[in-house]
């Protein structure tokens, strides 16, 4: 059930966290050591069980679209390391013009 | 022990105190201890000052109030405050600053409590000690080398200090009665639903809920009363009216059915809180309970289980933390992708990455439905464990913890260990069901012993009067 470096580096990526190379090998052992753990979730046969994503049964909930008051733009964008005029400013997310 | 707040309610009412008063003794006590204690990230006095000045003024002025205008209450720093910082006890959050209230926040401030400030956690609310806290750990009011358990610590520490005795906390996996264990104080976790969570930082969504911390199962009650009912800001919370959990501790308890789990009192549990358990149920029987043998024969599976669950929502959740509308942005990214990696390495503790790592492992091609899906099965044989128990019974009673408070630093280096002082308390929160802890006893180092009392869904009326007769029992 282990996990490898090179999967823990993939999920790094996908989880958007620049890891370190000694967080990378910490979290390999730590992360193999909790799987190891939970494999034990396999001494059950759960084949014609169901999933509970959510233990109180509501069905979907729905409201009548009415427009309410939003935030002020000053409360909106005070939170941001940087906005610009009514805009959140990023650095660059494609090339080319 | 200190006056109950409901106590301390009837005398501001009578006016034989002001919230001024109030706060004019407690807040040179409180600060003064937290240096030691460190329960509080943020304090807000001159705010609470104010509120309880409009608050004196307006009783002055005869205008109608709450009956609980005027007692202070400190939040857990997952609670978002207008205007009051509101960290996590994260460097991710370190400045943001809310521009809304919580549900519950605002339900408080209707009914006229005064906000002290804004307690620690372990960061985003994962962990079980507050060492997790990217500013610093809570130390245990009974013995200061001991943790508070969490991650509501910060307000467990609080509430059992009496600064003051009226907290919230908020509970994914045990986060309000391990602490409340661990510190002697009452915690309170209610029905999934049952409080809105609309304000709350978000962990993992299927399983928190917000609860209260008190001294006396009747301030919990009554505290349960001011933040329960639906909110159309939370599509998860249970439509229809509040019962009156204050009135519901009225009448004896003659004749209930306790369920005691074997699977709870096994391997794993450490003799002398077996020992002070025991005596709670004693207790429970002179007051005419009657004691049944139940099976939850699941919960040997409900920590890894929980951790599959809670992962791989937390992984979901904190994904908005990129560094763009709000919290931490690191410096000199060439592109967002860049920025966001860098942010989110920068912001987040180890517990909190390694959550988050587990969570989108978990979730990821090829792993779903081994680890996720296979966790949502046993969450359904968890919750039938419990359906198939209360056939039996009326209440579960089990220890709250395996074990009094431990050492800071004694369980940091191995997350594991960390994650099994929660084994009675997770199975709780996988199935939706309301449970209490309320202090039984002490072991042989004066560590407080916690009793853990289960309902089925919306059964807090039995539970706390269930809670409240014991409480007097037992102390008397």
């Amino acid at each position: 059930m282990s996990v490898t470096r090179e999967e823990v580096r993939h999920i790094a990526l996908l989880s958007r966290l620049d890891l370190s190379e000694a967080e990378i090998d910490r979290f390999t052992a730590q992360i193999s050591q909790i799987l190891d753990y939970a494999a034990k979730l396999n001494e059950l046969d759960t084949a014609n069980v169901e999933p509970t994503f959510h233990a109180v049964p509501l069905e979907n909930v729905f409201r009548e679209d009415v427009p309410g008051q939003p935030l002020p733009l000053a409360d909106a964008l005070g939170n941001s390391a940087a906005t610009r005029g009514s805009f959140f400013e990023v650095p660059k997310v494609a090339d080319g013009s | 022990m200190l006056e109950s707040a409901v106590a301390l309610a009837g005398r501001l009412q009578r006016r034989e105190v002001s919230a001024t008063e109030i706060l004019k003794d407690l807040l040179p006590r409180l600060e003064a201890r937290n240096r030691d204690l460190q329960a509080y990230v943020t304090l807000c006095p001159e705010q609470a000052l104010e509120q309880a000045g409009e608050i004196d003024a307006r009783r002055s002025a005869g205008e109608p109030l709450s009956p609980w205008a005027g007692l202070p209450i400190g939040l857990k720093d997952v609670l978002c405050t207008r205007g009051i910082r509101t960290t996590c006890s994260s460097k991710m959050l370190e400045n943001f600053v809310p521009p809304y209230d919580a549900t519950v926040v605002k339900r408080l401030k209707e009914q006229g409590f005064i906000i002290v400030g804004k307690t620690n956690l372990d960061e985003f609310a994962m962990g079980s000690s507050t060492e997790n806290s990217a500013f610093f750990t809570t130390r245990n009011p009974v013995d200061p080398e001991r943790v508070p358990g969490g991650s509501s610590g910060g307000s467990a520490a609080a509430c059992a200090a009496g600064l003051p005795p009226l907290t919230l906390g908020s509970d994914t996996g045990g986060s309000i009665r391990q602490p409340a264990a661990l510190c002697g104080c009452v915690g309170l976790k209610p029905t999934y639903g049952r409080v809105s969570r609309y304000g709350l930082v978000a962990f993992a969504s299927s399983l928190d809920q917000i609860g209260p911390f008190a001294q006396t199962v009747e301030d919990a009650a009554m505290l349960l009363n001011v933040i329960s009912g639906h909110d159309p800001m939370d599509g998860t919370s249970i439509p229809g009216p509040v019962p009156d959990y204050l009135a519901a501790l009225n009448g004896d308890i003659c004749g209930l059915k306790i369920g005691l789990p074997s699977e709870c009192f096994g391997e794993g549990l450490d003799p002398e809180v077996r020992s002070e358990v025991e005596k709670g149920i004693k207790t429970l029987e002179s007051l005419g309970c009657e004691m049944v043998e139940v099976r939850l024969p699941h919960t040997d599976y409900g920590i890894a289980a929980y951790y599959f669950i809670g992962t791989a929502e937390a992984s979901s959740n904190l994904a908005r933390y990129d560094g763009v509308t709000f919290g931490h942005r690191a410096a000199g990214a060439g592109d967002i992708v860049e920025m966001a990696g860098k942010t989110r390495a920068e912001g987040f503790g180890a517990e909190v990455k390694r959550r988050i790592m587990l969570g989108t492992y978990v979730l990821s091609a090829g792993f779903y439905d081994a680890y996720y899906l296979k966790a949502q099965r046993i969450r359904t044989l968890i919750k039938r464990d419990f359906e198939n128990a209360f056939q039996a019974c009326d209440l579960i009673v089990t220890p709250t913890t395996p074990t009094t408070a431990f050492r800071i630093g004694e369980k940091t280096s191995d997350p594991l260990a960390m994650y099994l002082s929660d084994t009675y308390t997770t199975t709780v929160n996988l199935a939706g069901i309301a449970a209490i802890s309320i202090p039984c006893g002490k072991d042989a180092q004066g560590l407080p012993v916690g009793l853990q009392i289960i309902s089925p869904a919306l059964g807090e009326e039995q539970l706390l009067r269930a809670a409240h007769c014991f409480q007097l029992a037992h102390e008397a």
